[in-house]
Formats: C-alpha cells, sequence, structure tokens
C-alpha cells in the first residue's frame, strides 16, 4: 500500500511538476500504451458486460414479473450499468487484463536489470515506463467502461425486446426515466479512480518486485487481488458518500 | 531533447574536462551492508582518467555492491563517493543526471531493454540525452555496432540473441554517448575466448586512444591481467591488495596468489557456514 502509495506521489511529480524541469511526459509512448492496453482488452470487456447485462435483465424481469411492471427492467438496466455494474466490472476485468500484465512486464524488467540500466542511463523508470503505462490505463479504463456499458445495456434490451415483448421504445423511455446526469458522471468518475487503482497496483507491485521468476508471479497475483479489492472497497465507499 | 540539461554531442560543452592521469573517481572508506550483515568495512580507492583498474573477489565480497555504489544506484551507509570531482553520495537523483550520462554501464546479463530492437537499444541514450537528427543516431548506432561485430543485428530484438551477443550489445549501449568512465560487470562472462579477447582490446583501446577510465569488475584472471593498469583484490569487506599486475603477480599474499591461481585448497574458505559440522549434523546436544 505504501509503495502505491510512493508511486501516486511520483507519477504526479514527473507528470506535473518534472514538465517544468525540461523532464517532458511521452505522451507518444502513452497513446502507444492505451492501444496495446485498450484494444486488446475491448473483446473481454464486451463479453463479460453483456452476459452480466442479459442474466441481470432476466433476473430482473423474473422479480418484477411477481409485481406486475417488467418495462420497468430498462430501467435498472441503465441505471445499474451506467453508475455501477459497467465501471465495476470494466475495472475488475482490468484489474486481471492490465494489471497483472503491468506487473509481469515491470516486474521482468527489475528482475533483468533493465531498470537499473534505465537508471544507470539517467532516465527514471517511473517517468519512462510508470507515467506513460498509467496514462494509457487512465484514458483507457473510462473508453472500455463506456463501451462496455453500452454492451451491457444491449444485452438487457435484446432480453427486453426479445423475449419480454417490450418495445424498443418502451425500453428506451423507461431506461432514461430514472436516470439523472449525476449517475453518469459518477459512473464515469469511478472508472477513473478504478482505472488509477489497476495501473497504480499494477505498476506498484512489479517495481517491488524481489527475487527473480517466483517474485514476478508473486507481485502478478498481489497486482489482481489487491486491485479488485480496492476497486471494490472503493465503490462501496463512494456510492454510500453519493448517495446516502 | 528530453531533459533539462542536453549537450548538442556526446562528450562535448564539459566544462571539467579531466586531463589524462586525474582522479576521476574517489572512494573514501564506503561502508554498507544489507539486512545488518556488513559487505564493505571501510573501502577506500582511487581511478584516475585513461586507467583500467580490475576490481577481483570472491563472490560476495562485495564487487557488484562497490560498482552499483559507484553509477549512484545505492547510497553507502557511510562514506563518500566522488565522480569528476563531485560528491555523489550527498546528491539528490535528478542531480545526478548530468553525472550518470558522462560514464557508461555494461550490466552482468546485459540488461537489454527486452522490448526494444538492438538498434533501438543503443540509440536510446542517444534520442533522450542529445538532440541529434535521426540519420546522425542511425550512423553512431552502425559504428558501435560495428565496434563489437554486430553491425547486421541492428533489427533483432534482444529474444533472437545469444548471452554473448547480449553482452556485446550491452557494451554497444553503454559507449553510445562517447562516456569518460566504463564500468564493466563481469564482462567475460557469457563470451567465448575470441570475443572476450575482443572485448578485452576494446576496453584497452578506449583506455589508451580516447583516455576512457574502465572498472572492471571481472572473475576471469587472464582477461584481467591482459587489461589492467591497476588492480585491487576485495576480500571481507576491505581491499586486501592493490597494485600493478606485475607486483600483483609477485605478491606472497597467501589469499592473493590462491585467488590469481584459481586453487582450491588455501586460505580462502570453500565453506562459509560458521557452525560446526558436526554439531550442525547431531544436533547440539
Amino acid at each position: 500500500m505504501l509503495a502505491v502509495l510512493a508511486l501516486g506521489r511520483d507519477f504526479v511529480y514527473w507528470l506535473v511538476i518534472a514538465p517544468f524541469k525540461g523532464f517532458k511526459v511521452r505522451f507518444h509512448e502513452a497513446a502507444r500504451q492505451a492501444v496495446r492496453i485498450g484494444v486488446n482488452a475491448l473483446p473481454i470487456v464486451f463479453l463479460v458486460n453483456f452476459f452480466v447485462g442479459v442474466t441481470l435483465a432476466i433476473t430482473v424481469a423474473d422479480i418484477l414479473r411477481i409485481f406486475g411492471p417488467v418495462e420497468y427492467t430498462g430501467a435498472v438496466m441503465g441505471v445499474g450499468f451506467w453508475r455501477e455494474l459497467s465501471p465495476l466490472l470494466t475495472g475488475v476485468v482490468m484489474s486481471g487484463y492490465a494489471g497483472a500484465s503491468l506487473a509481469a512486464e515491470i516486474g521482468t524488467m527489475k528482475v533483468g536489470e533493465e531498470l537499473m540500466a534505465l537508471e544507470a542511463s539517467a532516465l527514471n523508470p517511473v517517468r519512462f515506463l510508470c507515467v506513460p503505462r498509467l496514462l494509457g490505463v487512465l484514458l483507457m479504463v473510462p473508453v472500455l467502461t463506456l463501451f462496455g456499458n453500452l454492451c451491457g445495456i444491449f444485452g438487457g434490451y435484446l432480453v427486453c425486446t426479445g423475449l419480454l415483448d417490450i418495445s424498443p421504445q418502451l425500453f428506451y423511455d423507461r431506461m432514461l426515466d430514472p436516470m439523472k446526469v449525476k449517475d453518469i458522471w459518477v459512473g464515469g468518475g469511478k472508472s477513473v479512480i478504478f482505472g488509477g487503482i489497476v495501473g497504480l497496483v499494477g505498476l506498484g507491485q512489479g517495481m517491488q518486485v524481489r527475487g527473480g521468476a517466483e517474485g514476478v508471479g508473486r507481485a502478478t497475483t498481489n497486482a489482481v487481488v489487491y486491485s479488485i479489492i480496492m476497486i471494490i472497497a472503493a465503490d462501496c465507499i463512494l456510492t454510500v458518500a453519493l448517495y446516502f | 531533447m528530453t531533459d533539462s540539461t542536453t549537450h548538442p554531442s556526446p562528450g562535448s560543452g564539459r566544462d571539467d574536462m579531466f586531463q589524462k592521469g586525474d582522479v576521476i573517481i574517489r572512494c573514501t572508506d564506503i561502508f554498507k551492508s544489507y539486512d545488518g550483515r556488513p559487505i564493505l568495512k571501510g573501502v577506500s580507492l582511487d581511478v584516475k582518467k585513461g586507467e583500467t583498474l580490475v576490481i577481483m573477489g570472491s563472490s560476495g565480497h562485495g564487487k557488484s555492491t562497490l560498482l552499483r555504489l559507484m553509477i549512484g544506484a545505492e547510497k553507502p551507509d557511510s562514506g563518500e563517493i566522488e565522480l569528476f570531482g563531485q560528491k555523489i553520495t550527498s546528491m539528490a537523483e535528478e542531480e545526478l543526471y548530468p553525472i550518470k550520462r558522462r560514464f557508461g554501464v555494461l550490466f552482468q546479463s546485459g540488461a537489454l531493454y527486452n522490448s526494444m530492437t538492438v538498434g533501438e537499444n543503443i540509440s536510446l541514450p542517444l534520442r533522450e540525452h542529445t538532440d541529434l537528427d535521426d540519420k546522425i543516431i542511425d550512423i553512431i548506432v552502425k559504428l558501435k555496432l560495428e565496434l563489437v561485430g554486430l553491425r547486421d543485428f541492428e533489427h533483432l530484438i534482444p529474444a533472437q540473441l545469444s548471452g554473448g551477443m547480449k553482452k556485446r550489445v550491452g557494451l554497444a549501449r553503454a559507449i553510445a554517448l562517447d562516456p569518460e568512465i566504463i564500468f564493466y560487470d563481469e564482462p567475460g562472462a557469457g563470451l567465448d575466448p575470441v570475443m572476450l579477447a575482443v572485448i578485452d582490446e576494446l576496453i584497452t583501446g578506449l583506455g589508451e586512444k580516447l583516455g576512457v577510465a574502465s572498472i572492471v569488475v571481472t572473475h576471469e584472471m587472464h582477461s584481467a591481467f591482459r587489461i589492467a593498469d591497476r588492480m585491487v583484490l576485495l576480500h571481507g569487506g576491505h581491499i586486501l591488495a592493490e597494485g600493478t599486475p606485475d607486483e600483483i603477480r609477485k605478491s606472497d599474499d597467501p589469499v592473493l596468489q590462491q585467488f590469481i591461481q584459481g586453487k582450491a585448497e588455501g586460505p580462502i574458505p570453500l565453506r562459509l557456514s560458521s557452525r560446526d559440522f558436526a554439531e550442525d549434523l547431531l544436533g547440539s546436544e
């Protein structure tokens, strides 16, 4: 945890303060990392959100059918995905995908003396490696969350229009009925925070690796476990703080 | 151009140019321990410009630690290290950068950046620390690769190279910025005898022609005597012996003689365990 906080402090320094001292941020590398991380994760995020969307719609419709208003399934899908499910699911998927990959990549570089070689070449590893990767994750997790949202809601839409005989227009109207602007920025804000957690925990674990291949394996596992726990805890705290 | 204090071409624009024979590295009374286990116990040594200093010693006796301290990768517990007349032990990381651009390091494994090609590995310091044109950088990369005999391997990635080739690319990268000091950590490990001789000639040539100071940590005694202007033996955290290759050869110190002749029997213990063997087997009762 201390390593994550220290990396967060270094990240802010190399992103905000150091550019004024002439140390440029490697934005082109950040864009390359965003493509590497984001594009490859798209199918997984799509599938997970879609399947959860279908499952949630059937479950909710089953409950609502007892009380009558089945068309309100759309309302649950809209608020549920925008505010809650899509940021959470995408965050968890990215913990396993990007967080593990970052920890393994940086950890392997540390074990192979690549980080020491960078330092010996007067290149700070946080500026050179971590800042572009974290920027890439911070950019792509919200973008993936947005697409995940659409996929999850599309899954619910297919259930509602295909199995429950709800018209597309009614699904759309009911989906928007309870939704507030606040839900959209809360969902967006959560996705940025979860992206930060995935990136910082993954990179922080990688930078801390000791003891060869075993250390890399341990760091990769820790990155996934810690970031999932932190994402779920952060989600809980934010939901309680913002809606109660 | 990326960092704040770039210079237009490697090796130029320095106002503290050293003459051959001037002290370029000074270590004074260095102490370093890990987890309470002392590794270096008061090491002092000077390295002069243009000189090749070979650091010898058994494994675990502090050679690599001393190297890491000299390149600023770690700080000593106490003592002072000066590079180019500047005390690096009290410097912040960013203050060290202009000094780090003046030396190169060849790591034991080569430590190549695995996600980059051979050419990108060598050009990275040039792209980051100079504002040289891409075409000039490409020419410098070819020149450095030719020096280590790997000019045709520019577009390969490190995974496609043998251990010895990685080492040679690591050397080409270390000399990319035409450094004034080069640190070598076990340059002979993984190299065949012919390539080792080539690297030895390169080390000697850099010192004689360009006044580059070389600090070589090695176990290869034949190579060590071939390249060294001066040799030190680190033993038990101290400098046990220091001198020219002739002085070292003629020394009657039994530890030094055992080490340079590679004898199994002698004062350097094979077994590092401190407990009595019989007691360890039978228990302390």
